[in-house]
């Protein structure tokens, strides 16, 4: 019994889930190139896009659910189904960032284009990259490497709370500037979002890989 | 009330073939322990140790010791008196196919030299409670033969039968592995009741059957068991890989 057909679903399972990771990645790709250039049509892709991750996320939590119905898994392969329940649903909240970033864009849009005391494409840029070496991971069911993504949110959250004090004393300076400081604001925030997820998603490749859960602790893996 | 039993360097063959090798663990008391493993490697000679049924084959001898509570039963007990304290269910309800409901459950006191009709009785009512069957059979223990009931009825009137001696260990051998789901289900929430009062071992080819009813699990493999810890630990994340391997199906 080397249920090779099992095996076969849990990598149709591992497969469909790196679609929806590709896409909720392009998702915040293309909203952070909105930003930077504000183009809106860029907006509009990041709208569009959005339904597919949600059908997405709907047909692997299906395959998930039939798998953990009709197979019955054990061990590695139960924490495996269970990891890419979880990471299904955070890719989908990286998905929502990415729109919720590509509406402040928009209505940024009525607004002339001021320079503001935040880098969003560097704060972008390391979230992104915590998503991406989160996934890389779980490609390789790599535990060391996803516990280096959990290092990188401190960065994250420091960027985020800087953008804060920055932007909530422009606002105090400029008060004409509140719309577009408002604005950035919730992107930053965002994007800390984003980094949250990447850290979920890397929590739950050491869950997949050596059976601990390292969830809110703040020993993480011995 | 159950009793723990500890076992150590158990050694069992049939002929030349070593088909247990030093076997070290520790059931507790009042427990339900599960034990897995692939067709032939060990786990239904491991149980008929606890019983001294093995010893029943002439080709079969063991080594080492399994101590029930404090007695060593290859050393300080008889077989009888071992059967006596230890039931076991079989894969396939074996009912006595001539014999009444209620003579196939005091068949063991019978044996044993018990006649008294009310002790008899208050057993046969006692057992089969405790055995889930009581509301289902209690107008017909006299008319009907045990061979008639169905096969899920059946298996609980043997699992009755053993409790009617008052043991302090049941085993269990793939007790459900011949019933139905409604039928098996009625098994798994009997063996969860019973281990209040008795030491329970099943082994099971059902491995979300042991998940389900036992808080500790062993595997066993080649005649060794390679790995005994809580069931929840064998079953989210054993410790060796051999184990992995076998309850995620890539061999067995």
């Amino acid at each position: 019994m080397t249920r090779i057909r099992f095996q076969k679903s849990l990598d149709d399972l591992k497969e469909r889930l790196l679609v929806m990771a590709g896409m909720a990645e392009q998702g915040i790709q293309r909203s952070i190139e909105a930003y930077s250039t504000r183009d809106l049509s860029i907006c509009e892709l990041v709208f569009r896009s959005e339904p597919a991750i949600n059908r997405l996320e709907r047909e692997i939590d299906q395959m998930a659910l039939d798998l953990l119905a009709m197979e019955q898994p054990m061990a590695i392969d139960l924490r495996f189904i269970l990891s890419v329940i979880r990471i299904n649903a955070d890719l989908e909240r990286v998905g929502d960032q990415a729109v919720n970033i590509a509406i402040r864009v928009r209505e940024m849009g009525a607004f002339a284009n001021t320079e503001l005391p935040v880098d969003i494409p560097k704060l972008a840029s390391l979230s992104s990259a915590m998503v991406r070496k989160a996934l890389q991971a779980f490609i390789e069911a790599d535990a060391e490497m996803a516990q280096s993504v959990l290092l990188l949110d401190d960065q994250v959250d420091e960027m985020n709370d800087a953008a804060f004090y920055a932007l909530s004393s422009l606002i105090k300076e400029k008060p004409d500037l509140t719309p577009q400081s408002l604005n950035a604001l919730m992107i930053a925030r965002n994007l800390e979002r984003v980094g949250d997820h990447a850290t979920n998603i890397a929590e739950d490749v050491i869950f997949w890989v050596h059976g601990f859960d390292v969830r809110h602790n703040p020993q993480r893996v011995e | 009330m159950g009793v723990g039993i500890q076992v150590e360097n158990l050694n069992a063959w049939y002929g030349t073939t070593h088909t247990l090798q030093d076997i070290n663990l520790h059931i507790p008391a009042n427990h339900a322990t599960a034990l897995i493993g692939p067709s032939g490697c060990g786990k239904s000679t491991f149980v008929r140790c606890l019983n001294r049924m093995h010893e029943t084959n002439p080709i079969a001898r063991t080594t080492g010791v399994v101590r029930m509570g404090e007695v060593d039963i290859y050393k300080g007990a008889s077989p009888v008196e071992i059967r006596r304290r230890v039931g076991m269910v079989f894969q396939r309800p074996n009912p006595f196919p001539t014999m009444s409901i209620y003579d196939n459950v005091v068949s063991g006191l019978k044996l044993n030299g018990f006649r008294n009709r009310r002790v008899l009785d208050e057993t046969v009512e006692r057992s089969l409670k405790q055995a889930a069957l009581w509301d289902e059979v209690k107008d017909d223990l006299k008319k009907k033969s045990g061979a008639s009931l169905s096969g899920g009825q059946q298996q609980r009137m043997c699992i009755a039968r053993a409790l009617a001696v008052d043991p302090e260990v049941l085993l269990m051998d793939e007790p459900a592995s011949a019933l139905d789901p409604v039928s098996t289900s009625k098994i798994e929430d009997l063996i969860f009741q019973l281990k209040s009062e008795y030491t329970i071992v099943i082994v099971t080819h059902n491995m979300q059957q042991a998940a389900r009813v036992a808080e500790n699990t062993g595997f066993f493999l080649n005649g060794k068991m390679i790995e005994f810890d809580s069931t929840h630990r064998i079953f989210t994340n054993p410790r060796d890989k051999r184990t992995e391997d076998y309850i995620t199906g890539r061999f067995g």
